[in-house]
């Protein structure tokens, strides 16, 4: 931000100022303040410990990703979607794929279906994994997050199993999934099954019913059911508040239909039950896991990864080299020559916090004539004036991380 | 996919032709979302009348975000997805303007949420919306003047040779 802070405030005329007999101070969380959590700026306006008002100033990590969407064929925006979530990308990767394939008609086999259930819920276990973590240390119990962070790491490794990388994963093609899950990544799969409910209960014991742990976080930045409606809260945020809305049971997509569980649900709408909606859903999750395993275990079909799309996905690389069909859809694949078809989709997924859409214009070119992320964390985040007006400053800082604002999402 | 609900689309459709008459909007399919084109001045009679019925409730604005014809008559547009809960159904509203008259009315007063979706709109595609509380750029800077989302602000030439950067040039 190139202005100085008074021109910041006067632009924002709803910050109420202070008259003859009263001060205010003006304090200044962000852009690079540990209690953030990521890189956006809050100014607030203080009355001794009390916040009376805040201006949230958002952006400093816009890196225009529906424009450069707009000179992307569809398979390199992938990478872009990475970037928005990075808590959990996987789930951005195939919600991106899922649009495309939608456009397309791509009929996804059940097989495909199931091995995405089991990526994206993995990806759910470690964004709330590390959002809950993180509310632990707003509220001074750093101990938990050492242990759940660790569990994180174990995740990260199967990413690694199943795609090659890490943060960033890039996971996914149109059409199915890169490879099939390799021996080693089932291997490392089962044991985060058997281990992780061990770590998860022992941090429930840490903080669920701890005395500190509740004082401080119940009735803390509360919102009612209306007006996180109103506010387009959607996710655990929303859930908390006591909506059951939930994309994978309200338009069930990659075969949820098929899984049984529980949407967990909060009453107040405060930071306790935001943290224990996401702790409920880290259960949930564990158990869609393992039904998708067992599902997957009735199978007769171990070996399809992908839909029979020659004409979107990518031939295996020995027959690139030994076979002219394979070749030339390889040429096909890369340099976009494929028709696609001319129309509007949108698509969404249940985001780690919240729904994550895509609305694609597509006018038959290589790439989308307009890309446009419905983005979670930026529609919520202006709910946040509200939620911490006449609350103490710790508790703002403890709102602002139970809202999982992640800064890479807000800016797209 | 989103379930499709046939029945529904065409009461939405006859109610809002009966309410508004065939000459100020346009119906079509796309994929599994009816989606329908309506004049500029209708639009907020009309998203106030699916909000408000008793019926309908579209009351849940998912998204809303501008787009860019460039080259027709009416070339600048914003798209709103609806959502009702109660029939689980999703509607897609649409409508556009002259690129001399970039006045819109605002959502705010219906959905609160719309306003920083508004922010985004009018700094990526200059649409001003009255009645807005704050209609400030969001996510450029503040000293931005052009509209970047528009078709004809251009992202950096990809062949360009006057960058001399041995290490990150092309």
């Amino acid at each position: 931000m190139t202005e100085p802070l008074e021109n910041i405030i006067s632009a924002n005329a709803d910050l109420v100022s202070g008259d003859e007999h009263r001060e205010y101070n003006t304090l200044n969380l962000g852009p690079t303040h540990p209690a953030t959590h990521g890189v956006f700026q809050n100014v607030m306006h203080m009355d001794g410990e009390l916040v009376v008002d805040t201006v949230q100033t958002i952006g400093y990590i816009h890196r225009a990703f529906e424009k450069l969407a707009e000179r992307r064929p569809f398979y390199q925006i992938t990478p872009l979607t990475d970037r928005m979530n990075y808590c959990s990308a996987p789930l951005n990767n195939l919600g991106w794929h899922m649009t495309v394939e939608k456009l397309l008609g791509i009929n996804i086999p059940k097989r495909v279906d199931y091995l995405r259930v089991i990526i994206m819920e993995l990806a759910r276990i470690g964004d709330h994994n590390i959002c809950n973590s993180v509310i632990g240390v707003d509220s001074g119990a750093l101990t938990g997050f050492v242990y759940m962070f660790q569990q994180r790491e174990k995740i990260y490794e199967i990413y690694e199993e199943i795609c090659g990388s890490r943060l960033t994963t890039n996971l996914g093609r149109t059409g199915g999934l890169e490879r099939n899950f390799s021996d080693k990544a089932w291997g490392k799969l089962r044991v985060f099954l058997k281990e992780y409910p061990k770590v998860l209960k022992e941090f429930e014991k840490l903080l669920v019913r701890n005395r500190i742990f509740m004082d401080r976080t119940i009735r803390v930045g509360p919102i009612s059911a209306e007006r996180a409606l109103a506010y387009g809260f959607t996710g655990p945020n929303l859930r908390a508040a006591g909506v059951d809305y939930d994309v994978r049971v309200m338009n069930p997509y990659s075969s949820y239909e098929d899984f049984d569980f529980i949407i967990p649900l909060g009453t107040n709408g405060d930071t306790y039950d935001r943290f224990m909606v996401r702790q409920e859903e880290m259960w949930q999750s564990l158990s869609i896991i393992q039904q998708a395993i067992n599902k997957l275990e009735k199978m007769d079909d171990k070996e399809t990864y992908h839909a029979d799309v020659p004409d979107f996905f990518l031939p295996p690389k020995e027959q690139v080299y030994n076979n002219m069909e394979a070749l030339i859809y390889h040429f096909k694949v890369v340099m976009g020559e494929t028709d696609v078809p001319v129309g509007e989709v949108y698509h969404c997924v249940e985001g780690a916090n919240g729904e994550l859409g895509f609305y694609l214009v597509s006018d038959g070119g290589r790439t989308p004539f307009r890309l446009h992320f419905r983005r979670p964390c930026f529609i919520y985040y202006q709910a946040l004036p509200e939620m911490v007006r006449g609350s103490m400053l710790s508790d703002a800082v403890l709102t602002m991380s139970s809202m999982n604002v992640i800064a890479g999402e807000l800016d797209a | 996919m989103f379930t499709r609900k046939p029945d529904l689309d065409n009461i939405i459709v006859n109610r809002l032709k009966e309410l508004f008459g065939d000459d100020f909007y346009s119906h079509e399919f796309q994929y599994d979302m009816l989606s329908l084109t309506v004049s500029k001045t209708l639009l907020m009679d009309i998203m106030g009348y699916l909000y408000e019925d008793s019926f309908f409730k579209y009351r849940f604005l998912t998204t809303l975000c501008g787009i860019h014809y460039p080259g027709t008559d009416k070339e600048l547009g914003v798209v709103y997805h609806l959502h009702s809960f109660t029939h689980n159904h999703r509607i897609r509203i649409r409508a556009f303007t002259e690129i001399g008259d970039l006045h819109w009315p605002t959502a705010t007063g219906l959905f609160p949420t719309a306003n920083w979706m508004e922010r985004e709109t009018y700094d990526f595609f200059g649409i001003i919306f009255d009645g807005h509380p704050n209609l400030i750029r969001i996510l450029n800077v503040d000293d931005m003047t052009d509209f970047p989302m528009r078709k004809n602000f251009p992202l950096e030439d990809q062949t360009r040779e006057d960058k001399n950067d041995s290490m990150f040039g092309r």
